[in-house]
């Protein structure tokens, strides 16, 4: 199978993967670099698992070609934590109000919340539901998980 | 194996190279949340890929003499835009309802249109405002109305070699006011058991002109002309716009069929209240400007 090279920013740094042509952003992301947060729940855009930010938008890794993450800059759960082990205020906001049960889903919680408050730093309950409609958790409910987001924007402003 | 080979043209003449290239072999990807998960789904690939998110200029939402929408604006563009919210409301509805915001930031209303499904939640919308298909190919550009572009499901006129380029919508629009209904039992991340748009035009309370469009009714998303024509010149009262949504409910404009998602009786009975409904919301829309 062909292989591509394909250079982009990954949590800050530059790097390059060559990956076979088909591979999507997930399988790079997972296999090639061997960072596992993002998950791949359903494979086709519907549970949100994989979700990752890239140039700034919340995107299913699932369903991003490699091919297109030439130049962008993409960020994963493993990038939003301090370089010092600190963990991201959205991070800690999870673990406070018990946003996380098994945990699946939790890395494309925190990615697809990440980039709602880097865009609205004071969204409203409903834009906080929106944000995260494409991510599903099948143990707790999103009472906690809304709650957590809320909290994470009031310690952000 | 899925196999495929991936290419990312810079420009619609590199575009149209390929595809005299490779033919038949090759698909056009632009968001990709179709083409990707159709590959995924029936394992089968085409030989190549031509991305089309190289042409960074077929990106943007504009006003001159009408409105014009690049075919890649993505659905977040557009849910974003206080001008197509105002403006094109129903294409507000239609584009802010598709999948999740992980889905929204990378779809094109162009790959929506494109791919063709019965329930294209743009489809409706573009229906009731009128919009014209830009295709591009070799030898130039043609303009097709939304109203003749879909042939049959997931099937459109757009040829092998052809690119579909923009939306344009005219600027008589935006004295309309639309709506558009996604009758789905979730409120995010499903398709509809049917969707509903509606534009009117009114000059006081006199209906000067009207159009419904109706996805998930029929093989393609369809207009319902015979309730459209009922509509011109009555009064903007209850009644009329419950007979209205009689006709659109009636074999004379649409053919719901039974699926899993709704059984055609159910479809009817929503075509019917919601004809109505969504006229008196496109009403409000235009008292309100």
């Amino acid at each position: 199978m062909k292989k591509v090279s394909v250079s982009f920013t990954l949590n800050g740094d530059p790097v390059t993967a060559e990956v076979p042509v088909t591979w999507s952003l997930l399988k790079t992301l997972r296999e090639y670099f061997e960072l596992t947060g993002a998950k791949e729940g359903c494979g086709v855009g519907e549970c949100g698992a994989c979700t990752v930010i890239v140039d700034g938008d919340a995107v299913n890794a699932c369903l991003y070609p490699v091919f297109e993450a030439e130049g962008k800059s993409v960020m994963t759960i493993e990038g939003i934590a301090g370089e010092d082990g600190t963990l991201h205020p959205i991070q800690t906001a999870f673990l406070e109000n018990n946003g996380v049960q098994c945990g699946y889903c939790t890395s494309g919680m925190i990615m697809s919340a990440k980039a709602l408050l880097d865009q609205n730093q004071g969204p409203m309950e409903d834009e906080i539901r929106t944000s995260i409609a494409g991510n599903f958790c099948r143990c707790t409910g999103y009472v906690q998980i809304v709650e957590a987001i809320e909290m994470a924007a009031r310690e952000m402003e | 194996m899925i196999d495929y080979d991936y290419k990312k043209p810079e420009s619609l003449e590199e575009v149209f190279s390929l595809l005299k290239e490779y033919g038949p072999k090759a698909t056009l990807i632009a968001g990709g949340t179709d083409v990707m998960v159709n590959i995924r789904n029936t394992k089968k690939a085409p030989e190549v890929l031509i991305s089309l998110r190289g042409l960074k200029d077929l990106r943007y939402i504009k006003k001159n003499k009408g409105y014009h929408i690049g075919a890649l604006t993505t659905h977040r563009m557009l849910e974003l835009s206080e001008l197509v919210k105002t403006e094109l409301s129903a294409l507000y509805d239609g584009a802010s309802r598709i999948g999740s915001v992980q889905v929204r930031n990378v779809a094109t209303i162009g790959g929506n249109i494109c791919n063709a499904a019965p329930s294209a939640d743009t489809a409706g919308p573009l229906l009731v405002l009128d919009a014209q298909v830009v295709l591009e190919g070799p030898k130039g550009r043609r303009n097709v109305p939304i109203a003749e572009f879909f042939t049959g499901t997931y099937k459109t006129v757009r040829k092998q070699g052809e690119v579909l380029v923009e939306f344009q919508i005219p600027a008589e629009m935006g004295h309309f006011g639309s709506a558009y209904w996604k009758h789905s039992r979730r409120k995010a991340m499903n398709l509809p058991i049917l969707g509903i748009a509606v534009s009117l035009k009114l000059d006081d309370e006199t209906i000067t002109d009207a159009r419904i469009g109706l996805t998930v009714a029929a093989p393609t998303p369809v207009r319902a002309y015979k309730a459209e024509e009922f509509l011109k010149g009555k009064q903007l009262t209850g009644d009329v716009l419950k007979e209205a949504g009689k006709i659109a409910a009636s074999p004379e404009c649409c053919s719901p069929r039974d699926s899993i998602r709704g059984e055609a009786w159910y479809r009817r009975e929503i075509i019917e209240v919601y004809v109505a409904r969504m006229a008196m919301l496109a009403a409000e829309k235009i008292k309100n400007r």
